[in-house]
């Protein structure tokens, strides 16, 4: 069973990629050094605070704006080990689920979970659990096909593995 | 019988079946592949990865370096060269070294690389211009970039759509900008979340290409999968002029087609639009602005750096001059469209009125290089975006508007519309 813990931050509508990481930082390539800045204009705590496999939270439209790759692979470096959020924007949809990081889709999650709250989620099942609260819900399961290029850790996996062709 | 949008029967065609529907998942063939200097690199990283090497197709992969080139420092200038080191190991045809280079959603129609029923894919979100041709193309990430280099395919979740009727005729000093901003500001950031947004009716005549890139442009900026113009007698003459023997196919949306939501935009009732900070769903009209001093003016991007957006603004500042501290930052799109100003006389309008001209680059939108913000700046920006620190501080700010309105912001050092200066 896959699983994720951890405390949460809490942001609300339309988070850009832009804030997750600034432009002037996409000269570089490395996940280690875009951590370092990753949502350093919203929240310029994020990068010190943040521990292995704290949980980020979110209203809609999350990840809005840039097609860049560096978004979700900055998140992912810094330890993030799920975005709950009301809805995603489309291109950080694709690519969270191409570069294996985990997202959910749950509206009533992203309105009760506050920020700071212990939150564990069961991957298998979509069920997200406040540990502080004692709350749980029930996120949006992917597609079949989503799914398998999730277990797959990425679309690279997932098409060397020759299940595309298939 | 089908009921298929513009962009459902581009999809259906390029996964070899008669008939799509909205949320259906589909592998389909890619007659492009897009990418830039800031997400190839890493899409090139991805590609390494392959049990498979090299390129599907070495004529349908674009490789256009256009963000932080010419080079602006070391780190860009390894990935450029990344970039470049790549094209020359796979014979890659379409790349465009300084020079040739433009910013990349200008450079490829002018090129005749993007036609009318393709379907493209780009690691840039803005990709999402070429439906100003009727095509159907759309912003993915670098690892998509990377599977459709190797494999020549990719997979989407059919859309449904929004069709927005157009009616009417623009008046003097309104664009294609301000009929998206004045769309994205009905319909908000998400308004057309996962959507294709189809631009359809009789007022579309009155749109030049150069007003349709703009509005499909930022179909991104309202959420869209992907902006659509049907196909008419501008956009043959275009293609036609740019993309002389490439073949090109006409979709036409089924007549019992169904969209999620219908709009009628009356071109005559339409106004300058600006969106103020920090979302470009934010947008007012003059009758609701008071004020606002700025310190900036940028006139160029993907959006409005195109031979129309030039002369426009040049007509503004022609026997003006822009005031005083200000910054005016005019950047022709491709090296076409800069040598074209230089004929017509624009370069020498624009240096006049205290202007500077730069060679094609995104630098500025981005808040890369070549205009970007201090603390607490105001820009009025013909780009795209104007979130928190995208072009400089977190607190400057960037308001989003028209060539026309710019280039007007400019003269007067504050946001303003071209009847402020009488004309």
């Amino acid at each position: 069973m896959k699983a994720a813990k951890g405390t949460v931050f809490k942001y609300g509508d339309n988070v850009d990629t832009d804030v997750i990481i600034p432009a002037r930082y996409l000269n570089s390539t490395d996940a280690g050094e875009l951590a370092k800045h990753c949502m350093e204009d919203i929240d310029k705590d994020f990068a010190t605070k943040v521990q292995d496999g704290d949980i980020i939270v979110a209203d809609k439209n999350f990840g809005c704006g840039s097609s860049r790759e560096h978004a979700p692979i900055a998140i992912k470096a810094s330890g993030v080990s799920c975005v709950i959020a009301k809805s995603f924007a489309r291109i950080f949809y694709r690519n969270s689920i191409n570069i294996g990081l985990p997202i959910i889709e749950c509206e009533e999650a992203a309105d009760a979970i506050k920020a700071g709250d212990v939150v564990t989620i069961d991957f298998d099942t979509g069920v997200i659990t406040d540990e502080t609260t004692g709350e749980s819900f029930k996120g949006q399961a992917f597609p079949p096909f989503m799914q398998k290029i999730i277990d797959s850790e990425g679309l690279i996996n997932y098409i060397n593995s020759g299940a595309a062709t298939n | 019988m089908s009921k298929m949008t513009m962009s459902q029967k581009i999809l259906a065609a390029h996964a070899g079946l008669d008939e799509v529907h909205a949320g259906q998942l589909i592998e389909a063939n890619l007659d492009l592949v897009l990418g830039n200097d800031i997400t190839s690199p890493v899409a090139i990283n991805e590609l390494k990865k392959f049990t498979k090497e090299g390129v599907f197709d070495k004529d349908k992969i674009a490789l256009v370096p256009d963000h932080f080139v010419p080079n602006k420092d070391i780190k860009s200038a390894e990935n450029c060269k990344c970039v470049r080191e790549f094209a020359k190991r796979n014979n890659i045809t379409n790349y465009f070294e300084v020079g040739q280079m433009g910013i990349e959603h200008a450079l490829l129609p002018e090129s005749g690389l993007t036609v009318a029923g393709d379907l493209i894919i780009g690691a840039d979100s803005h990709t999402c211009t070429y439906g100003a041709l009727g095509a159907f193309s759309t912003g993915i990430g670098s690892t998509d970039m990377a599977a459709g280099m190797a494999t020549g395919k990719a997979w989407f979740k059919v859309p449904s759509a929004i069709k927005f009727n157009i009616v009417g005729k623009p008046s003097k000093w309104v664009s294609g900008k301000d009929v998206i901003l004045h769309i994205i500001g009905m319909i908000g950031v998400d308004g057309a979340l996962y959507k294709s947004m189809e631009f359809v009716g009789e007022g579309i005549k009155n749109l030049s290409m150069d007003d349709r890139f703009t509005i499909a442009n930022m179909a991104i900026e309202a959420g869209g999968k992907n902006g659509i113009f049907p196909v008419d007698d501008i956009a043959i003459e275009y293609m036609n002029e740019h993309a002389k023997g490439k073949k090109y196919v006409v979709y036409e949306a089924d007549e019992d087609a169904e969209y999620d939501a219908e709009y009628t935009i009356d071109l005559s009732t339409l106004k300058s639009t600006v969106a103020f900070p920090h979302l470009p769903e934010n947008t007012h009209t003059f009758d609701e602005i008071d004020d606002i001093a700025i310190d900036q003016v940028v006139i160029g991007s993907c959006t409005n750096g195109r031979i129309d957006d030039l002369r426009t603004a040049a007509e503004v500042l022609k026997g003006r001059h822009v005031a005083e501290g200000m910054r005016c930052i005019v950047i022709p799109a491709t090296q076409k469209i800069y040598l074209q100003a230089m004929e017509e006389g624009l370069i020498k309008t624009f240096i006049e009125a205290g202007a500077i001209v730069s060679t094609p680059t995104c630098g500025p939108c981005l808040g890369g290089y070549m205009g970007v913000l201090a603390s607490k700046e105001r820009c009025v920006s013909t780009t795209n975006r104007n979130f928190v620190g995208r072009m400089g501080a977190i607190d400057s700010e960037i308001y989003l508007a028209s060539p026309a309105v710019a280039a007007a912001s400019a003269v007067t050092g504050k946001v303003s519309e071209p009847c402020e200066l009488g004309l």
